[in-house]
């Protein structure tokens, strides 16, 4: 018997979702809402479903869907499931429905808001799952364009702007990305995933490479790298970052920093690392240093921001920074032993989980800006507000749970993510963690900044009149996320035991026996 | 029985009874235009349904025709022109479709259009290098006529540039091929006895004329610095024509290219090649940013053009079995997606507006007025860009593939073209379309409102979407015909083995 495609659906319930939305005009706004609510809880139950029947233990793919697609091209639809798409499917399921009860009182259009964004969220679940080069890529290009859209139609002031700049970066990184692809599959004929990870791992790529032009390896390495660099973004192509995040809606600024610059991330792990391991060795020093600017960087930018939303942005360079740290550290480093080993299991770990837990803590930030821009009529700033515990308890609670997380208060899901991140770095490059901890203490002060200024002390004049506490709406969203910060601050092993086999795999991969 | 010969003569048949029925009755002669159109459209998929690929021409029809001159009627078919005639179908019917609303003598206007699909039918199905060159010319001709009459604009100079540009690489393309069938030492134009007198011709004579027959035919390409008379061709045009012109005529040109100035001149290409290659990619790049600062929409377009058939022209001069098969995807892809585009700002946005420059359709929220018209030209637009899904992904990634192997250079230079392609896109979509995102209800009311979208213009835009994502999720259906046609001996000598 064939097995059920498990993934395929998984990818096609939202697109099959937005084009009911599209093609049924005769849905009234509440309707359209719930629908495209219903869509994206279902993607979830399809994600929870694949995490029971998921086997922790089996190395290489599950769930896997294997067909020809175009033949003179070589290229096949491929999609298959390991411990960490398993962990960003769920993170991408969690953090879409929370993300469309954020836009619930989203006036403009919402049959089309909701369409764009079950296409987004689509195309995300496919680049997480795709193994094939261009059936990849199909997902990583199709996403910028709800994106495009939702930035444009329902941002801020200058979101135009701000969407055509997010657009033609992203753009020119996958050009490069493109690119050396086009140079790969010349050398190789071949356009799959692990197929060329195998080539690399036998020490065959390189050469294959180098036969076309000795700069070739590491041209084609610097392409790749642009591609992720961009959408993630890694100093020095963040400059998109803040005025994107800052401009879009609520619901698409959780997905962009929840789940798009997680896109990145992965392909760093499941592509550049995997393809190009000396490559990434020689540049890991120039990197980490890179990324460790960013985490500085967008720590420090941070407290130095008057828009709530643009500080939260920063926060996320740094958060998504971060999660670099350790993979470049690791790249740096020549020739680990296995003393090594355990230091290299908390770097990929910490990685890992630094992923889910950001994706999670910056969309609830992120909707509590909502909330307030929403309750002042758009002000977001940070000397707009005050005293709002005492006009809206219940969100105040809610919102300091996502700002402790976000800081990494021991007992919620951050800090086991940064603790790991730490020990390895610490381990590997003493003085980039070193460094790194000052945007620590960086990013204690702005969120306890926020938290004081925004909450305590006098109530401003939009917080005196007409303020009202957290609606069911956005409860039935935040809550259920601030659960689950919780659990899993408290039971990390829930996540790590589901891509831990994996975790040992890569680490024996690299430890020198 | 194969239909396929019939084509050209149903197209000017068609032409012809439009002229006679249809300068009373305007009903009568669209009518007639879209039944001609569509016809030839199924007497090219029924014949595309059971033709199989092979590595030669498969004869259709070969009599004597003159000759005292030893030119030959001789129609066939390969996997190339298969796509081409495909192509050619679409873009006729969907131009009538998007004609719908001709009101100025729609007779006539319909027998030239028809008479140019003629032509162009006429051009994709020869095996003669002079009957070529006939229904060549046949082609020619309407488009002026097609242009100073129902034109916009400057109108006169629009159709009199693009005549006379045309003109002059038919000239040189035929000064080509009659220097070489002056050495032949038998009098015939056949393909095959014009190569075999091209291998007789010495080196530097043969790099003359694969010079004159080559760059004759790129002029209609739009070959940088040659391409002037395509952006203010286009613009000038009507809708219909536009379609046309931008769809299949510059096709004509490839084509040309491809199938004659290549094979008969292998070595004097391998010449001109590295040129070649540096005209294109400057064309891709130039074109796209001098698409990104122009003020009127269709101008854009026009640019746009140039731009995506630089793509076909390096795909061209790469010579290899990936890069070529690539640039004859992109033929069928830009001819697809370049007609819409030019439907969208032609048809739906300037016949209601009666404007086509950015500054005053900014201030016109259109996305509101004509959601219609703007979902269609947001995919046009992201097939033009190149987005997966659509077309033109999978032949600018053949043709960056094949030009890798054979000037890596010009890949990278061509990647820069693309995303200056989305750059200009994105901005003729943003500022045409989505320029003022905040008109309250009161403000639509106040706008006059616009005629709604019609029937046929839905047909035709759903028609040509339809092409363009089915060939881009599957392109197989398409490149099964081409791969193969390139492994015939004439295309040998000068397409390397390129793909793995």
């Amino acid at each position: 018997m064939k097995p059920y495609p498990w993934l395929t659906l998984l990818v096609f319930t939202p697109w099959i979702g937005a084009a009911l939305l599209a093609f049924l005009p005769a849905l009234s706004r509440k309707t359209a809402r719930g629908f495209a609510l219903l869509v994206s809880l279902s993607t979830l139950g399809i994600a929870v479903r694949l995490l029971t029947g998921f086997e922790p233990h089996v190395s290489g793919f599950q769930f896997e869907e294997h067909h020809a697609w175009i033949n003179s091209l070589q290229v096949h639809y491929r999609l298959g499931l390991d411990g960490m798409s398993l962990l960003l499917v769920l993170l991408t399921g969690l953090v879409a429905p929370v993300c469309l009860l954020a836009s619930w009182r989203e006036e403009k259009s919402p049959r089309l808001f909701n369409a764009l964004f079950l296409v987004l969220q689509g195309a995300a679940l496919g680049t997480f799952l795709a193994l094939d080069f261009f059936h990849w890529f199909f997902f990583w290009e199709l996403s910028l364009v709800p994106a495009f859209f939702l930035i444009k139609l329902w941002g801020g002031p200058r979101a135009g702007r701000a969407a055509y700049q997010f657009v033609i970066y992203t753009l020119a990184g996958s050009a490069c990305l493109l690119l050396a692809f086009v140079a790969l599959f010349s050398a190789t004929g071949s356009l799959d995933f692990s197929e060329l990870a195998r080539l690399a791992a036998s020490g065959r790529l390189n050469p294959l490479l180098a036969a076309m032009g000795s700069s070739v390896p590491q041209l084609v390495f610097v392409g790749v790298l642009l591609g992720f660099a961009v959408k993630i973004p890694l100093f020095p192509f963040h400059t998109w970052l803040p005025s994107t995040y800052a401009e879009a809606p609520t619901g698409a600024s959780m997905f962009l920093t929840g789940v798009m610059s997680k896109m990145g991330v992965y392909g760093l792990l499941r592509i550049l690392w995997p393809l190009f391991p000396a490559q990434l060795q020689a540049a890991g020093g120039t990197l980490l240093v890179l990324a460790t600017i960013g985490v500085l960087l967008g720590a420090f930018a941070a407290i130095c921001q008057t828009d709530l939303k643009r500080m939260i942005a920063y926060s996320s360079l740094n958060h998504v920074s971060l999660c670099l740290l350790p993979l470049f550290a690791l790249a740096s480093t020549h020739g680990l032993t296995q003393s090594g080993a355990e230091t290299t299991a908390a770097a990929f770990s910490g990685i890992l989980l630094q992923m889910f837990n950001h994706g999670l803590s910056a969309a609830a930030l992120f909707f509590c800006i909502g909330m307030l821009e929403t309750r002042s009529g758009g002000h977001r700033g940070l000397d707009d507000f005050g005293g709002v515990r005492s006009a809206a308890p219940i969100f105040a609670g809610v919102c300091g749970f996502a700002l402790f997380s976000s800081l990494g208060l021991p007992g919620l899901n951050g800090f086991v993510g940064e603790f790991l991140i730490f020990r390895s770095v610490f381990a590997l490059a003493p003085w980039t963690a070193a460094l790194a901890c000052t945007g620590l203490f960086a990013t204690a002060l702005f969120l306890l900044t926020f938290w004081q200024r925004v909450f305590h002390g006098p109530r401003t004049a939009l917080v005196d009149g007409h303020f009202p506490d957290a609606q069911a709406a956005e409860l039935s969203g935040l809550i259920p996320l601030s659960l689950v910060m919780l659990v899993l601050g408290l039971l990390p092993q829930v996540l790590i035991g589901l891509f831990n086999p994996l975790v040992t795999s890569w680490v024996q991969a690299i430890v020198l026996p | 029985m194969n239909l396929l010969p019939f084509t050209p003569y149903l197209a000017f048949a068609g032409a012809g009874l439009t002229l006679l029925v249809g300068s009373r009755r305007a009903t009568w002669a669209r009518w007639i235009a879209l039944a001609t159109a569509l016809a030839t459209a199924l007497f090219g998929l029924f014949a595309a349904r059971v033709f199989v690929a092979s590595a030669e021409l498969q004869s259709l029809v070969d009599v004597s025709w003159i000759p005292l001159l030893g030119v030959r009627y001789h129609l066939a078919v390969d996997g190339i022109s298969m796509t081409l005639v495909v192509l050619t179908g679409i873009a006729a019917t969907a131009g009538v479709l998007f004609s719908w609303n001709i009101e100025k003598r729609p007779g006539a206007f319909f027998a030239f259009y028809l008479a140019l699909i003629g032509g162009v039918y006429g051009v994709f199905l020869s095996a003669d290098a002079l009957l070529f060159f006939v229904f060549y010319e046949i082609a020619i001709v309407p488009k002026y006529f097609l242009i100073a009459i129902w034109g916009s604009g400057e109108r006169e100079y629009g159709a009199m540039k693009l005549a006379l540009y045309s003109f002059a690489g038919s000239a040189l393309v035929l000064a080509g091929l009659l220097w070489l069938a002056s050495t032949a030492p038998v009098q015939s134009f056949s393909f095959d006895d014009l190569a075999a007198a091209a291998t007789q011709v010495g080196c530097g004579e043969a790099r003359i004329m694969f010079a004159l027959v080559f760059f004759g035919f790129a002029i209609l390409a739009g070959l940088f610095p040659f391409h002037t008379w395509a952006p203010t061709g286009h613009v000038a045009a009507p809708t219909g024509a536009s379609m046309l012109l931008a769809g299949v005529v510059m096709k004509l040109g490839a084509y040309g290219c491809l199938r004659i100035a290549l094979p008969l001149f292998p070595a004097a290409f391998s010449f001109w090649q590295p040129m070649i290659a540096a005209l294109a990619v400057t064309g891709i790049i130039y074109a796209g940013l001098i698409a990104l600062v122009q003020d009127d929409l269709k101008f854009v377009i026009g640019y746009s053009s140039v731009s995506h058939m630089g793509f076909v022209l390096l795909g061209l001069a790469a010579a290899n079995l990936r890069s070529v098969s690539g640039a004859v995807l992109q033929m069928f892809s830009h001819g697809v997606i370049a007609g819409l585009l030019f439907a969208v700002v032609g048809r739906m946005v300037y016949d209601r507006t009666h404007t086509r420059k950015l500054e005053e359709l900014r201030t016109w929220p259109l996305h509101r007025l004509m959601p219609f018209a703007a979902v269609v030209f947001v995919l046009a637009a992201l097939a033009s860009m190149g987005m997966p899904g659509f077309s033109g992904f999978p032949a600018e990634l053949s043709i960056l593939l094949g030009a890798w192997r054979t000037s890596p250079w010009a890949s990278v230079a061509a990647i820069l073209g693309v995303v200056i392609a989305a750059a200009f896109t994105l901005r003729a979509v943003q500022v045409a379309f989505f320029g003022r995102t905040t008109a309250t209800p009161g403000e639509l009311v106040s706008v006059q409102p616009l005629p709604p979208i019609s029937l046929p213009e839905r047909l035709g835009a759903g028609l040509l979407l339809g092409a363009a994502v089915l060939i881009g999720l599957k392109p197989d259906l398409l490149l099964n015909w081409i791969i193969p046609s390139l492994h015939s001996p004439q295309f040998l000598q000068v397409i390397t083995g390129g793909g793995s």
